[in-house]
């Protein structure tokens, strides 16, 4: 301890403390205050580009949230439609089957009256030909079996016979 | 995983060197010549010894190296001035080493034992019982050889950091060339001294006395690992003027909790709070002590060890013990660039942790 103070140098201390404030004013100015001022900008630009990247990137997620909700949206109203549109065909199909099915019915039916009618005026007809054609024959069978009086004698019997049968 | 391993090496080597010093007394053959060596080996060992001291202290001149026996110096002499009936302004070439009497303004000045004295013409030195010099010391403001190397590291300092901060400006916010060594160090300073000791709200008001604080100790400690020879930072005026900075600093700036958990401890009795006092009044000026002698107790020390090791090399003079010193001296060498750092940042480091309990809220 005795030789540290012997050692201790006041002019040294005093060049010292001259030397190392001027120093700490000098370096102070010219060299702390732009180099953490530098550093500061820096690492506040730093944080601010992350800071707009996440903002960037959490917009982007929303964009695409929106994105995706837009799309399945336009997705449900494409089922919806074509859903319509298939149950519209279905109906469609079904009311013309069904329509034709009625025309047809009443085709069929309209058909039908017109044969039945057609069948009677051509049975009535055939009646009547039938009629006429018998009358003839019977004219003409008659004309020939009862040429002769014999013959018409004959008949008189049968005829009679019959009568008498009956 | 590292440290080991060199204490390892350092102790091996250790041994190996007892061992090489035991065989090599073996061999002595006559008393006479015994005695001879053992004079020759005490003579070189005061010889070291008072060329390590010489190292350790501040000086005249800026020698960069000397030969004692021809009474040569490599190097030149700086400034004296002294206050001594007016300033006196001379060369210190006019002590010639020590070996003449300065004469300026017909007063008589001698140096000795690296301190000027005020002496009669014929340059003669009084001692008291002790052996102690009772000559009058003139109030000595000498522009010593560290206080040359300060300037010079206050200069370098000053351009290094002057190109970290105009290289900003250059290359848009990232710095070039040796910026980009020193600019991860101010970081480091920032990061893991400052916030952490001091707190993010105040820390910037003492970054710029921590910053200088930091490069100043460290490059001063660096430039003591060269062999230019100086060791400013091991030499108490230094250590003192950066402790009383931090002192001043911590005092200065501190709140009023600061002062109420010294003279008022809150949240103990009253009794309790007078006994308190003292103590905390004794810490207040034991920290910057403690800061003071911490760094110039271990640059002293890692010079004086590894110029000791150094030297070992010239008393063995045989090939296993100088290489061996030589491996010594070169693990030291490296682990005093790591001490050199450290000093540096433990000083730093505690400097914030004052300044930051000079600010802490009461809680």
């Amino acid at each position: 301890m005795e030789k540290l103070i012997e050692q201790f140098s006041f002019g040294l201390f005093f060049w010292q403390l001259l030397i190392f404030v001027i120093l700490i004013i000098v370096l102070k100015k010219f060299a702390w205050k732009p180099i953490l001022k530098a550093v500061n900008d820096r690492e506040e630009g730093i944080k601010q580009a992350l800071d707009s990247a996440e903002k960037a990137k959490l917009e982007m997620a929303n964009l695409q949230a929106d994105n995706e909700k837009l799309l399945q949206e336009a997705r449900n109203e494409r089922d919806a439609m074509m859903k319509e549109a298939r149950e519209i065909k279905t109906k469609m199909i079904a009311d013309a089957k069904e329509e034709a099915q009625a025309e047809a019915d009443k085709m069929i039916k309209q058909a039908q009256t017109a044969i039945e009618s057609e069948k009677k005026a051509a049975m009535a007809e055939l009646k009547s030909h039938v009629a006429e054609l018998s009358v003839e024959i019977a004219e003409k069978v008659v004309r020939k079996e009862l040429s002769t009086k014999n013959e018409q004698l004959e008949l008189v019997d049968d005829m009679l016979a019959d009568a008498k049968l009956n | 995983m590292q440290k080991p391993f060199i204490v390892k090496i350092l102790f091996s080597a250790v041994v190996l060197l007892s061992l090489t010093v035991a065989q090599a007394q073996e061999p002595q053959e006559s008393p006479e010549s015994k005695a001879l060596t053992e004079y020759e080996d005490t003579e070189q060992t005061s010889k070291i010894k008072e060329f390590i001291d010489h190292h350790l202290l501040d000086s005249y001149y800026f020698t960069f190296f000397s030969d004692k026996e021809e009474g040569e110096y490599y190097g030149f002499p700086l400034p004296v001035i002294l206050f001594d009936d007016g300033i006196k302004v001379f060369s210190s070439s006019k002590f010639n080493h020590g070996n003449t009497v300065a004469e300026v303004d017909g007063e008589h000045y001698k140096l000795y034992h690296s301190k000027i004295y005020k002496t009669n013409a014929a340059g003669d030195i009084n001692y008291d019982d002790e052996g102690h010099a009772t000559n009058e010391k003139p109030l000595d403001f000498s522009i010593t050889k560290n206080v040359v190397t300060m300037v010079l590291v206050s200069i370098l300092m000053f351009f290094m950091f002057r190109a970290l901060a105009t290289s900003y400006k250059k290359n848009n916010g990232i710095p070039t060339g040796i910026g980009r060594f020193l600019e991860p160090l101010v970081l480091f300073v920032r990061d893991e001294i400052a916030i952490p000791n001091i707190g993010e709200k105040n820390y910037r008001k003492y970054m710029s006395y921590l910053l200088t604080v930091f490069f100043f100790v460290w490059f001063l400690n660096l430039l003591g690992m060269t062999p230019l020879g100086v060791n400013v930072t091991g030499n108490i005026a230094v250590t003192f003027g950066l402790a009383l900075i931090t002192f001043l600093i911590t005092h200065f700036t501190a709140n009023k909790n600061y002062w109420a958990h010294i003279f008022w401890m809150p949240g103990v009795p009253k009794l309790m709070r007078i006994v308190l006092a003292p103590i905390e009044l004794l810490g207040v000026f034991i920290k910057p002590f403690s800061l003071m002698i911490r760094l110039y107790a271990n640059m002293t020390a890692g010079h004086v060890v590894l110029m000791s090791i150094i030297a070992l090399m010239f008393i063995f003079k045989n090939w296993i013990g100088s290489s061996l010193s030589f491996g010594l001296a070169f693990a030291l060498a490296i682990l005093e660039l790591l001490v050199a750092a450290l000093q540096a940042y433990i000083f730093t480091m505690l400097s914030a942790l004052y300044f930051g309990m000079a600010n802490e809220e009461s809680h």
